[in-house]
């Protein structure tokens, strides 16, 4: 059991209360995922001709102006890096892939939870409520964002192991499941170049969709490419720079139920967490049809 | 818990925002076997809870004025729960007597192992309705999901609108009724001759369903009774 959230802003009002209503949200599915938390925001655009990474660091004293300081001598520009708890953003005068690439390598002891223009990957052991106040989530504006609430079944409780998983850049996936044809499938995967630092099943399917959008896939052919090769349960919530995709598996065991105002649409695991938004009562809701990729995105809104 | 003075003194309004959900079924058990107390109780606020109203064994009528969580309205007797919303998992599970009305949608395993009593979905139902029921009565007035009275043992499944695929998996004697389409019958389900009494037995559920709709446009669908009898011809598949 885990419990997933989503909510995507169609007004500005939304936009600046995005972290409060997320952490709301979040909180709410504390009984699916007590283990672990984590969200991906969307916000704060980078420059143009600059990134943005998230990086995690086991260590509490970690020096992140060093980290800043070999970004500028690699790439020109970086800005002071934001720090939320064992995370820091750092935008750089780089191309997103180059910055990552250039961090695996220099600094292969931090973790790159995000890479992108806009996206912001945070998650941490613990309850769900600690991580809000850990990371202030209230602070956060934005377009749209994801949340999971983990209670882990295939493998360990850390960091690493939380969701989301980035996805590629500006992508990220959360999910409600666990899937059963992942140890294969992680083989055939790193054979194409994707690589795995967990032995989490979630993480093979962050890597399968990696995979089909870097052959040339659209988001939803590779979605829907989930349905033939992947073996498990799953609701999948897909983090886009635009917005966000929902999936569940044709069996649909595991749960899921959108929600639409004109000033929000949002997703969740269960209504209660959609409940806490304001116009809930009168919002349009409905279950996503097993095996129907769901899409929202800025421009169709 | 508030007794609000409304034109009735019988009637108890509780808040969900400043009542919990076991403060809330305890003061509804407590009435069990017709001890005194209002039979009439109004909740606000429901928010997506789990498990409202449930484990009732009285005769009480019980309003929810919102959406409700998992396994509202489970095992209960007697009683009536209306849902002036949607439900989520399991509404009605296990239901023994009474009935449950919802007004929305509902999610999977509605009814799921009833044994008696009514539930009534005015809007669609999602997967897995009426599995494993034994003897609960279902009228859907929308569309049923996948695998929808899965090993189905006794009662009744109406549904008004279509039914999605594997209707009626593995099922034993339960009475399926659909006025749509079929998307795909499950193993061992076939369509059955609709005669008289089966039009009035249509009839009857969905007068007490108060959902309009003519009971000569049903069809029917049933056990072939080929997979749940144990056959020699097949002991070597064991």
């Amino acid at each position: 059991m885990c419990g997933i959230v989503g909510l995507f802003a169609k007004s500005s009002d939304v936009e600046e209360h995005l972290g409060e209503h997320l952490a709301a949200m979040l909180v709410q599915m504390s009984s699916r995922g007590p283990d672990s938390a984590g969200v991906a925001v969307y916000r704060d655009p980078a420059p143009s001709g600059w990134s943005k990474l998230t990086l995690y660091s086991a260590n509490p004293h970690e020096h992140w102006g060093a980290v800043m300081d070999g970004l500028r001598d690699a790439f020109g520009g970086c800005d002071e890096p934001s720090i939320r708890a064992s995370h820091a953003v750092l935008v750089a005068e780089a191309d997103a892939a180059e910055a990552e690439a250039w961090m695996r390598s220099n600094r292969p002891d931090l973790r790159v939870m995000s890479a992108g223009e806009v996206i912001e990957i945070y998650k941490e052991t613990g309850l769900p409520e600690e991580f809000a106040a850990a990371f202030h989530l209230e602070d956060f504006m934005g377009t749209h964002a994801l949340g999971h609430t983990r209670m882990a079944t295939e493998s360990r409780v850390t960091t690493e192991g939380s969701h989301p998983f980035s996805t590629g850049l500006d992508l990220c996936l959360v999910h409600n499941g666990s899937l059963s044809n992942h140890n294969r499938l992680r083989e055939n995967l790193r054979r194409e170049g994707i690589e795995f630092q967990t032995e989490n099943d979630t993480e093979v399917a962050a890597g399968y969709l990696a995979w089909r959008l870097r052959e040339g896939a659209t988001l939803e052919q590779a979605l829907e490419g989930c349905l033939s090769d992947l073996d498990g349960f799953y609701t999948f919530a897909v983090g886009t720079a635009d917005g966000f995709a929902v999936l569940r598996d044709p069996i649909a065991c595991k749960p899921a139920v959108l929600a639409e105002t004109d000033d929000w649409v949002a997703m969740s695991s269960e209504w209660r967490s959609i409940a806490v938004l304001p116009g809930a009562p009168d919002a349009r809701a409905w279950e996503p049809e097993p095996g129907v990729v769901y899409v929202w995105e800025k421009a169709k809104v | 818990m508030v007794v609000a003075s409304t034109e009735t003194a019988e009637l108890e309004v509780v808040d969900l925002e400043t009542t919990s959900v076991r403060e809330l079924n305890q003061r509804l058990h407590d009435l069990a076997g017709g001890a005194p107390g209002p039979r009439r109780f109004r909740i606000l606020n429901p928010s997506g809870a789990h498990a409202l109203a449930c484990g009732i064994d009285a005769e009480l009528e019980v309003e929810i004025e919102g959406h409700v969580g998992y396994y509202c309205a489970g095992m209960n007797k007697l009683a009536t729960v209306r849902v002036h919303g949607n439900a989520s998992t399991g509404i009605a599970e296990n239901l023994m007597s009474g009935r449950v009305i919802v007004d929305g949608n509902v999610s999977q395993s509605a009814g799921a192992t009833g044994r008696g009593g009514l539930l009534v979905v005015r809007g669609d139902a999602s997967s897995r309705c009426g599995i494993s029921m034994k003897g609960i009565d279902i009228v859907v007035g929308g569309s049923v999901g996948h695998m929808s009275a899965f090993m189905a043992q006794t009662g009744c499944l109406v549904v008004c609108g279509d039914a999605g695929d594997a209707l009626g998996d593995s099922i034993y004697e339960a009475r399926l009724y659909v006025r749509g389409a079929v998307a795909g019958l499950g193993a061992d389900c076939i369509e059955k001759e609709m005669r008289d009494e089966h039009v009035a037995q249509v009839a009857g559920l969905l007068e007490a369903a108060e959902v309009d709709g003519d009971a000569g446009e049903f069809r029917r669908y049933g056990s072939a009774r080929q997979l749940y009898n144990f056959k020699i011809d097949n002991a070597g598949a064991y």
